[in-house]
């Protein structure tokens, strides 16, 4: 089942990686979002993680919702089944699909409409049921798809297109996941992808529901002056809380001359995250101190990037609902319906 | 005792303290549609004795506690009253204000195999039964059991007029209801994901489906389960999840009322454009809105058979009793991987919750799964291209492929605009190609879904002919039977699923005047026959009750007569 369409055979200017597959291997469709758009960026950075996981793609099933986030699940790793469903309901769509086959790597992307306004709900949800996937949220405070309008993670004050300020107070998925109990909570700049891959690859890695909210400017209705969500506003007051390594367990030995690391967390495959030059005050496995943390940067102006908290050692869905290690679609028919004696027997109780 | 019986539980959507009834129906012609009329009323609940009282048939009896004398206005000159102390007598007889309670019930029954002719044998054996680990209870019911059989005995003339008497009819039969039957449906039918959000009357679909999975689908050696049921967040995300799982290879369903079906909505028409299959069980309940939730109706037929925006249309099944459940949730899956397609089960809370007297359920071993045209990776892998909307054999079905299997087989689902590639498209050819071959699917389907039931006297076509369908199904061939006795001859047709096929047209067109009888009140299985077969609709008259509770015969009857007189005059 783990065939590989393309043979192994290597371009001498294309890096390939453990499969033989080059970065090539993991692009899709010609994007269709405008020039500049930070979701693109986000793109390029999951076809590296992907790539540099060694993750055959066509066992990885890519979720999404709708908007021009969502869309982008087209334009990466074409040999990988898609599932672009309804507005705001990706995570029970992906919920179902891991519930049958436990096996693939799910990644979600969505925005932060999907997300945050009409699919709240069921974020919350599959927060809670701890799924084991990625989820990559693509704020860019905005409906990019229907022309700019504010969404739930506009910031007060921010400006639209046309100067009006935005009025509500803003949702902020990282304090939302965290409050939640999410397991893998991360926080992102689409301007940053030496930063977002690493962070991507732990988020694949990790068992159970990660999330990473990754800034993702929408060039064309909140990259002005006065916008929050803007390339400029982000560089400025981004403040990062430690750069991660992800270390494949592969790949130990190569990695770990490294040095500056303080804290490393084990992954449950045996992989590592490690936080570079991180105070010692911060400690990635301590909720509240997460929380505390991104509030407090939060009242200075900042936004606080980087692996927030992470959780090793939760249950996921299938653990909580203690189903066979195999995944339920592959299991044979035989097995599954208790036969003619059975049902006779059963009748028996009911006469 | 081996007599056609049939219960109904009448109750309130309140969790504590109203009063309910439960109606029970023993016929020795087997009818088991709930009655009009009451022939004994055993009165339970002071706060109900008026209603009591009224419910009783001129000539026929109420049973009570007379322990607190029956307020003299509420008697009736034309019925019998059987008082019966039981208060005063297990109060006697009894300790502990608990145990006086549980007597009384049992005094009850005793009362009633006196009146009734009861086989005292068949109840000791099944008191006997029940209580082989408590001795002690034994004791105090087969005592609580003759304080209320001698005083009747003593008091009244036994046996009452109406008796029972042992009979060989249900010896091949199970008492059931339908939620219970579909989840074992679901269970035979290899269903692994489940998922739910609870509500009246289909909770108890997914809660027997749990308790059967515990039964049946634990892993004997690793103890872990095969498989996974998920309570959800609200109704859209039960059918998320049954969508999810769908695509992903598994038979996966819901259970649900009109309040989730409406909540489905946009899922289903996903599913239906994206052509993944899953099974969707409605369960109805009296609508619109929230409705009555603990009373019966089928007004959800139009709203299912179109059910999301754009055009749709969707196959549903209509089963008439918990027999059919299962037979019909079996039936339900294969069709969904089939036509790879939303399926609803299309039942009622009258069939899903009451206890049923059906044919015991049978199996049949050799039954394999219909998965449908499902490309393995072998297959796969010697395709040049993968197409996914590509109906290569004609019939509208087209192959898919499934999720982690084969490089080859990735595509992209999406519920925008799709060519027969599965790729984007906004070209009105590439798009029609695509939707058209849908309707052809749902034309395939028609002659794919259970034919009607057609009752006919010796194949002949009378002028009459009466169409029904679901739970209406025993008040029906109960009309049939007694206009049959009054020399008016109808033919019966019971639809058993949408889109109508040519079987059910041609019933319509062979009939001078038809009948359509349905639960609801804008006759919405006329307008479906009318939209659907072409037939105009003045050619069908409706008779439809609509108030919440099951249909009685009689009230076919009294309809089909009044009509018949009033075009004679
Ligand atoms: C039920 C429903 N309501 C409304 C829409 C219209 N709609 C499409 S995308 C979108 C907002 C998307 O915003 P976001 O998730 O932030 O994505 P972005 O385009 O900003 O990446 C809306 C409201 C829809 N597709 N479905
Ligand atoms: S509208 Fe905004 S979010 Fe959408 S593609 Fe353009 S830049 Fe990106
Ligand atoms: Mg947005």
């Amino acid at each position: 089942m783990t065939s590989i369409q393309k043979p192994p055979v290597r371009h001498p200017s294309l890096q390939s990686n453990a499969l033989g597959l080059t970065r090539r291997d993991y692009e899709g469709a010609m994007s269709t979002l405008c020039a500049g758009c930070g979701h693109d960026s986000v793109t390029a950075a999951i076809v590296q993680a992907f790539f540099e996981l060694d993750i055959p793609p066509h066992r990885a099933a890519k979720m999404s919702g709708i908007g021009c986030s969502s869309k982008t699940t087209a334009y990466f790793m074409r040999q990988s089944h898609g599932f672009n469903s309804v507005h705001g309901r990706m995570p029970s769509v992906a919920s179902g699909a891991n519930a049958a086959n436990r096996d693939l790597i799910y990644i979600g992307i969505s925005g932060d409409g999907d997300s945050l306004s009409i699919g709240l709900g069921q974020l919350c949800h599959a927060i809670r049921r701890n799924v084991d996937m990625l989820y990559v949220l693509e704020n860019n405070g905005v409906y990019g798809l229907t022309k700019g309008q504010f969404s739930a993670s506009a910031d007060v004050g921010s400006k639209s297109k046309r100067g009006e300020p935005n009025v509500q107070k803003p949702i902020d998925p990282v304090l939302l996941a965290l409050s939640l109990g999410a397991t893998f909570v991360a926080r992102g700049f689409s301007g940053d992808k030496a930063r977002l891959v690493p962070m991507l690859k732990a988020g694949l890695t990790h068992k159970g529901f990660a999330i990473i909210d990754v800034i993702s400017p929408c060039v064309t209705f909140n990259d002005h002056e006065g916008s929050t969500k803007s390339y400029r506003f982000t560089r400025e007051n981004y403040h990062e809380l430690a750069a991660v390594d992800f270390v494949p367990l592969q790949r130990e030995i190569t990695a770990a001359t490294e040095a500056g690391t303080s804290v490393s967390v084990t992954m449950h495959d045996g992989s590592i995250v490690r936080f570079r030059e991180v105070g010692s005050e911060y400690d990635p496995t301590d909720r509240d101190a997460a929380y505390a943390h991104v509030r407090t940067h939060q009242e200075r102006g900042e936004i606080v990037t980087g692996l927030l908290y992470i959780d090793e050692q939760s249950s996921d869905m299938h653990d909580i609902a203690h189903t066979v290690e195999r995944p339920l679609v592959e299991l044979p028919y035989e097995s599954l319906c208790p036969g003619r004696e059975a049902l006779e027997k059963l009748m028996d109780e009911y006469r | 005792m081996g007599i056609p019986v049939s219960g109904k539980n009448v109750f309130p959507s309140n969790i504590q303290g109203l009063p309910t009834w439960y109606e029970i129906r023993v016929s020795k012609d087997g009818h088991t549609a709930r009655p009009a009329h009451i022939d004994l009323v055993v009165a339970l609940n002071p706060a109900t004795y008026a209603k009591d009282v009224a419910a009783v048939r001129p000539g026929g009896w109420l049973l009570y506690d007379s322990s607190w004398p029956l307020d003299q206005a509420l008697a009736r000159e034309d019925i019998t009253i059987l008082g019966v102390p039981f208060g005063r007598l297990c109060v006697e007889a009894f300790t502990g204000d608990r145990e006086r309670t549980l007597m009384r019930n049992i005094a009850y029954t005793g009362a009633l195999v006196a009146l009734l002719d009861i086989d005292m044998d068949v109840l000791g054996e099944m008191i006997r039964e029940q209580f082989a680990k408590k001795r002690a209870l034994l004791d105090s019911n087969f005592r609580a059991l003759h304080l209320g059989y001698d005083y009747a005995k003593k008091h009244f003339p036994c046996p009452l007029p109406i008796r029972l008497e042992r009979m060989n009819a249900s010896r091949e039969h199970v008492l059931m209801d339908g939620n219970t039957a579909a989840a074992l449906g679901c269970l035979y039918a290899g269903a692994t994901v489940g998922a739910w959000y609870p509500i009246t009357p289909a909770t108890s679909l997914m809660e027997a489906f749990t308790g059967l999975c515990k039964r049946y689908r634990v892993d004997p050696e690793t103890k872990r389960n095969n498989y996974c049921i998920l309570q959800a967040e609200d109704e859209l995300a039960a059918a998320g999840i049954t969508i999810g799982a769908g695509w992903a290879g598994a038979r996966a369903f819901t259970s649900t009322a009109g309040p989730g079906i409406s909540l489905m909505s946009e899922f289903i028409g996903l599913a239906y454009y994206t052509e993944i299959p899953g099974v969707f069980f409605d369960i109805q309940r009296t609508g619109p809105s929230t409705g009555m939730p603990t009373r019966t109706q089928q007004a959800d037929l139009l709203s299912i058979a179109y059910l999301s925006h754009g055009d749709t249309k969707h196959i549903a099944l209509f089963p008439a009793d918990p027999g059919e459940c299962f037979y019909m949730s079996l039936a339900a899956f294969d069709l969904a991987e089939r036509f790879q397609t939303p399926v609803f089960v299309v039942s009622d809370l009258d069939i899903g919750m009451n206890d049923w007297m059906v044919k015991r359920l049978t199996w049949d071993d050799n039954y394999r799964p219909d998965r449908g045209k499902v490309l393995d990776a072998e297959q796969l892998e010697r395709i040049q291209r993968f197409s996914r909307y590509l109906d290569v054999d004609g019939d509208g079905i087209a192959a898919r492929s499934l999720p982690g299997v084969h490089p080859k087989g990735a595509y992209f689902v999406r519920g925008s605009g799709h060519d027969k590639h599965g790729a984007y498209t906004e070209d009105a050819a590439e798009y029609q190609e695509v939707v058209d071959r849908l309707a052809k699917k749902l034309k395939t389907a028609e002659e794919a879904v259970p034919a009607p039931e057609i009752h006919q006297r010796n194949g002949a076509t009378a002028p009459i002919g009466l169409v029904a369908l679901g739970g209406t199904h025993a008040a029906m061939l109960e009309a049939r039977a007694v206009l049959a006795g009054q020399d008016i001859n109808v033919d019966y047709m019971r639809i058993k699923a949408f889109p109508f096929g040519e079987a059910v047209r041609h019933f319509l067109d062979a009939h001078e005047t038809v009948f359509v009888v349905e639960q609801n009140r804008d006759a919405q299985l006329r307008s479906l026959l009318t939209i659907e077969t072409g037939v105009p609709r003045d050619r069908l008259t409706p008779i439809l009750d609509y108030g919440g509770l099951p249909l009685t015969a009689e009230r076919v009857i009294g309809d089909v007569a009044r009509h018949l007189e009033a075009s004679v005059a």
